[in-house]
């Protein structure tokens, strides 16, 4: 089971953070802490995979960003780095080549393909297709709604003119 | 209206975050928009609540309190429209976790959305609950989830499959309404819902063997060919990861092959074909192969017995070992380690290559190699890999170093074939690496030392090289400063010469400038200065010629700030100048320290991990203890004229070797099984008449490693401390414990003995409604204090809730009540509440007990009040 999502840019600073297990808000932030000094000083070369507090946390760098992902000590590391892999295709896919500067002003979209993708701590979907197919939907419906509801402003306006 | 399109105002927020170039500007930043939003969460503003929730969301992100924006989540739920419960589910998610009550609010909006009309707000829904439900929303809304099961759309079977694992893990005994369901899941062909439905029931068969039993009853088979079919589908452009066909799939149907096929003969033999096939037919030229490779030789390695499949496995993991790519090297370590209990010797062959990776500049991979190499040893390798683990320990990472020096010391401990070897190999850590070996690994090498006689004088010639060396390791100058204190004239006259030493010329002087400089070094901690001065006054009477030069150092420390060094200095000072007649007895070589007692003593504490560090001492197996206190009466009294030889008994040994400023720390390792000595050892203390409070408070720093609050050592430690009378009027708890020690009772007050005078149990009170009774127990040995054992009885037919029992006594009585076994008092007697009270009564043998008591409870919501005295106690409580 995946306990946590992050995402820290190489600065420190956190980008996004999904938690599937309990955390306090005191614990998240020394997790994050204690992370990111751990796996923004490894080196290029290095194993994705650093042993921490009996749990074991998979990262990958993309670019300046550190996606990782936390999971338990009998998970399968190299799957988990297909599932990064998998997720960052998909942002890739849904902004057109993604960059930090995408993933900070439309972090709620992140967070939207994250919830298409996992749920409860495991992978949801194999296809990137579909979860790219279920963020339009639900894009479109909101789309819909904003166009309705102008459209019902300029009525109430024309009206009231 | 969509939350963002109009929300310049949020990039605004975050291009202003972003532009602060202080921490201090982006806090008011920050709490400039926090006040805002709250205004406009205060106006109850609909406009731009979604807006202001986006906001507190990147703020929540940045690390800032907003719990005052929780409400706002809820209110976007229960609004009608989707754009409106995106974004306040995505809140909830993000700023509330399970454990907010809060969140119980939701739960009602959360049952509407799950059986809304729009598949999405479903979908929404589900996710909600998925990642944050709790275990009340789990039982409360478990039924809709498994009704979505059945869904329509894909999409919503997959998430609402999801959704169960959180509720099983959250409530397992609602996994039985789940089986079925789920295994209609596994005949699906959608992939999504394949992977959450095979997943779903992997978890499903770890809360509940009957889900087990079924699914590899009924599944097995379906689940072989479902593997089959997808490892050898044709290209599929959806699901291709680096040429195979949904790895992820893959692995989530060898994983549940793997818990199906543990222990059952049967289904492993189903699964065998299929297994060899993705063994030896998936390409391992990219990440996603290699998944899968390492899930199938982890399900290989956990099923029943199939010879031929394991070699397969073996040979994949060789393979992975040599690999260049250091994820697959690091995944072989970590399967390696499960298969030496399957194939020892398989995994022996790999050894070499194991050794390497000890080595590697990766700290993730260092760590695990070190671990398997640790469980690769055995009597016939441990040279070459000892040899091989020491000298590397010489070019690692400092951070590395602790690790390898645990792991090198507990195989030379464990393995070593002879006493000169293992001395070696320590006196080779210890100058590498001392300041990183444990405590209890020196003791143990000491009472080596002093169980090999005709080693003394090589190991002192050794030690003493050693320290000339490399006498920045503390661990290697105590050990050295304790062997010359012992050993130093087998140093000085070349006693005892091996064919392998090269000769040495020591002078006395040279011994003692050892001692001396352990003293003065800045570095050294209390405890090795203490061994220095030993050795000192041990060596006084080995070299009569340097004996005045002794005394000059002794009477250095006498004006030591640490009162612990100023009070052996003096005291030792006074031996020298006032018992020259009995000096020589007194400073005798130490017995031989036993070894078995040791080793008993040491089994608890260090296991294979030499990890623990702490409690070493106190784990004291039952009846090894002797009684302490002759040894400790000779360390403090040391001006009395008669010198008993100290018994070699595993409590005093570790006097014996570090003197008397362990004494209390023994004591506290003698006590925790036998307190009566403690007890004698203690009022040995307080009546020689050199000051207890010194000796004791100076000590708790070398006292730190252990703690044991129960033993009454541990507490007077820390009572004596300040002054007993304070400390006893500081809380009864203390006081009892105090009281204990010095009656000598058996450890802490919270373990009430039943070999006490048994006394008549009574009925304390009965009313219509309620009956208390009450049940006495006392310790013979401290009859002060009285246990009542209090069982309370509804006699109505209505359930007590909140119930609440108190009491009072009179001044010459303490009481103390513990927590009650429960709060409710189910009706009609159906069911007790208990609750232990102890009561120590100061007038014992005169007054007997007397108690006033009040009983609190709601029936119904409306509050009881009942009252009573108790005076029919036995007498002479």
């Amino acid at each position: 089971m995946i306990h946590f999502v992050l995402l820290i840019s190489r600065q420190g600073k956190v980008r996004l953070t999904k938690w599937y297990s309990p955390y306090t808000q005191k614990e998240r932030n020394k997790v994050i802490r204690e992370l990111s000094g751990l796996i923004l000083s490894r080196g290029p070369k290095l194993c994705n995979f650093v042993e921490w507090t009996g749990l074991k946390v998979v990262y990958k760098r993309y670019a300046s960003l550190y996606f990782c992902m936390c999971i338990d000590q009998d998970d399968n590391e190299l799957e988990v780095l297909e599932i990064i892999h998998h997720f960052v295709e998909i942002l890739d896919r849904y902004f057109g080549s993604v960059c930090e500067l995408d993933l900070i002003f439309n972090f709620h979209k992140a967070y939207y393909i994250l919830d298409e993708l996992l749920i409860a701590g495991e992978l949801q979907e194999s296809s990137k297709k579909t979860v790219a197919r279920l963020i339009a939907a639900q894009d479109s419906l909101v789309e819909a709604a904003k166009e309705q509801q102008s459209s019902i402003s300029t009525i109430i306006s024309q009206a009231t003119k | 209206m969509n939350p963002f399109s109009s929300g310049t105002r949020l990039r605004d927020m975050i291009r202003a975050i972003r532009a602060c170039k202080t921490a201090a500007e982006e806090r008011a930043v920050v709490r400039k928009e926090c006040a805002a939003i709250r205004a406009a969460i205060n106006e109850n503003d609909q406009e731009y609540r979604h807006r202001n929730l986006a906001k507190l969301m990147f703020i929540h992100m940045l690390g800032y309190p907003t719990h005052f924006g929780q409400m706002e989540c809820l209110k976007l739920i229960a609004s009608a429209g989707f754009p409106e419960k995106r974004i306040g589910y995505l809140g909830l998610m993000l700023l509330l976790d399970e454990r907010q009550e809060v969140l119980m609010l939701v739960t009602n909006s959360l049952k509407q959305d799950l059986n809304h009309t729009n598949q999405y707000i479903v979908g929404l829904a589900l996710c909600a609950l998925g990642n944050i439900c709790s275990a009340e929303m789990a039982r409360d809304l478990a039924p809709e989830v498994e009704k979505l099961l059945q869904f329509r759309d894909p999409n919503i079977r997959k998430k609402a499959a999801l959704c169960s694992i959180r509720i099983i893990r959250k409530v397992p005994d609602l996994a039985e309404n789940f089986i079925n369901p789920a295994a209609a899941l596994l005949k699906e062909k959608h992939h999504g819902v394949l992977i959450t439905g095979v997943q779903l029931c992997t978890d499903l068969c770890k809360v509940s063997s009957e889900a087990l039993e079924y699914f590899r009853k009924k599944c097995t088979e379906v689940l072989v060919k479902t593997l089959k079919d997808v490892a050898n589908s044709p290209y599929a452009p959806e699901y291709d990861v680096g040429g195979i066909t949904d790895p992820f799939l893959h692995i989530r149907l060898l994983k549940f092959l793997r818990v199906l096929g543990q222990g059952d003969a049967d289904a492993s033999d189903t699964m065998n074909d299929i297994l060899a096939q993705v063994a030896t037919k998936t390409e391992s030229n990219k990440n996603a192969g290699n998944a899968i490779l390492y899930e199938c030789v982890e399900t290989i390695m956990s099923i029943e017995d199939n010879g031929g499949l394991r070699v397969l496995a073996i040979n994949i993991l060789g393979r992975f070992l040599s690999n260049r790519d250091n994820n697959i090297r690091y995944v072989a370590l970590n399967m390696l380690m499960k298969a030496i209990s399957v194939d020892a010797q398989a995994v022996q062959r790999h050894r070499a290559t194991i050794l390497e990776c000890v080595k590697d500049s990766d700290a993730s991979i260092r760590k695990r190699a070190l671990e398997l190499v640790y469980l690769l040893i055995n009597e016939s390798n441990v040279k070459p890999l000892t040899k091989e683990l020491i000298d590397y320990l010489e070019v690692s990472d400092q951070e590395f170093k602790g690790d390898l020096t645990a792991k090198i010391c507990s195989i030379v401990e464990k393995f070593s074939p002879e006493k000169i070897w293992y001395i070696d190999q320590m006196l080779k850590v210890l100058s590498e690496a001392g300041n990183f070996v444990k405590d209890e690994v020196c003791h143990a090498l000491i009472v080596v030392i002093s169980n090999a006689p005709d080693l003394h004088g090589y190991t002192v010639r050794a030690l003493y090289r050693a320290f000339q060396a490399s006498s920045e390791q503390e661990s290697l100058v105590r050990v050295a400063v304790w062997c010359i204190g012992e050993y130093g004239d087998m140093l000085v006259k070349n006693v005892g010469m091996l064919d392998v030493e090269d000769p040495i010329t020591v002078t006395e002087s040279d011994a003692v400038d050892v001692a001396e400089i352990a003293i003065k070094r800045q570095s050294s901690d209390l405890t090795t200065k203490a061994m220095a001065l030993i050795a000192l006054l041990k060596l006084s009477s080995r070299f009569p010629s340097c004996s005045e030069r002794i005394r000059d150092i002794l009477v250095q420390q006498k004006g030591s700030l640490v009162l612990e060094l100023q009070q052996r200095s003096i005291e030792f000072n006074s031996i020298l100048e006032k018992h020259r007649n009995i000096r020589s007895a007194l400073v005798e070589r130490m017995p031989v320290l036993d070894e078995a007692t040791f080793s008993g003593r040491r089994a608890g504490s260090v296991p294979t991990t030499v990890s623990s560090s702490t409690g070493a001492t106190l784990k004291v197996p039952n009846g090894v203890v002797k009684p302490t206190a002759a040894p400790l009466v000779d360390l403090l009294d040391l001006t009395s004229d008669d010198v008993p030889a100290p018994s070699s008994s595993g409590a005093d040994f570790l006097n014996d070797i570090l003197g008397v400023d362990l004494s209390p720390a023994s004591a506290h390792s003698g006590t925790s099984q036998a307190a009566k000595n403690g007890t004698d050892v203690l009022l040995d203390i307080l009546s020689i008449g050199t000051p207890p409070a010194q000796s004791i408070s100076s000590t708790p720093d070398i006292f730190s490693p252990s703690q044991n609050q129960k033993t009454p050592v541990a507490s007077l430690d820390a009572l004596l401390t300040p002054s007993p009378v304070s400390a006893r009027a500081a809380s009864p708890q203390a006081a009892s414990s105090i009281i204990d020690l010095l009656d000598g009772l058996g450890p802490g007050p919270t373990v009430p003995e039943n070999n006490g005078p048994a006394y008549p149990s009574i009925v304390a009170f009965e009313s219509s409604s309620l009956r208390i009774m009450f049940d006495f127990s006392k310790s013979p040995a401290n009859p002060q204090i009285t246990v009542i054992k209090a069982t309370f009885t509804n006699l109505s037919s209505n359930v007590y809730a909140d119930f609440v029992f108190q009491a009072a006594v009179p001044k010459f009585l303490q009481l103390h009540l513990d927590p009650a076994s429960s709060n409710t008092l189910p009706a009609s007697g159906s069911g007790n509440v208990t609750q232990t009270l102890r009561v120590t009564n100061s007038q014992h043998g005169k007054k007997s007990l007397v108690m006033r008591i009040r009983i609190a409870y709601k029936i119904d919501g409306k509050d009881v009040l009942e009252e009573g005295q108790i005076n029919g106690f036995p007498r002479d409580l």
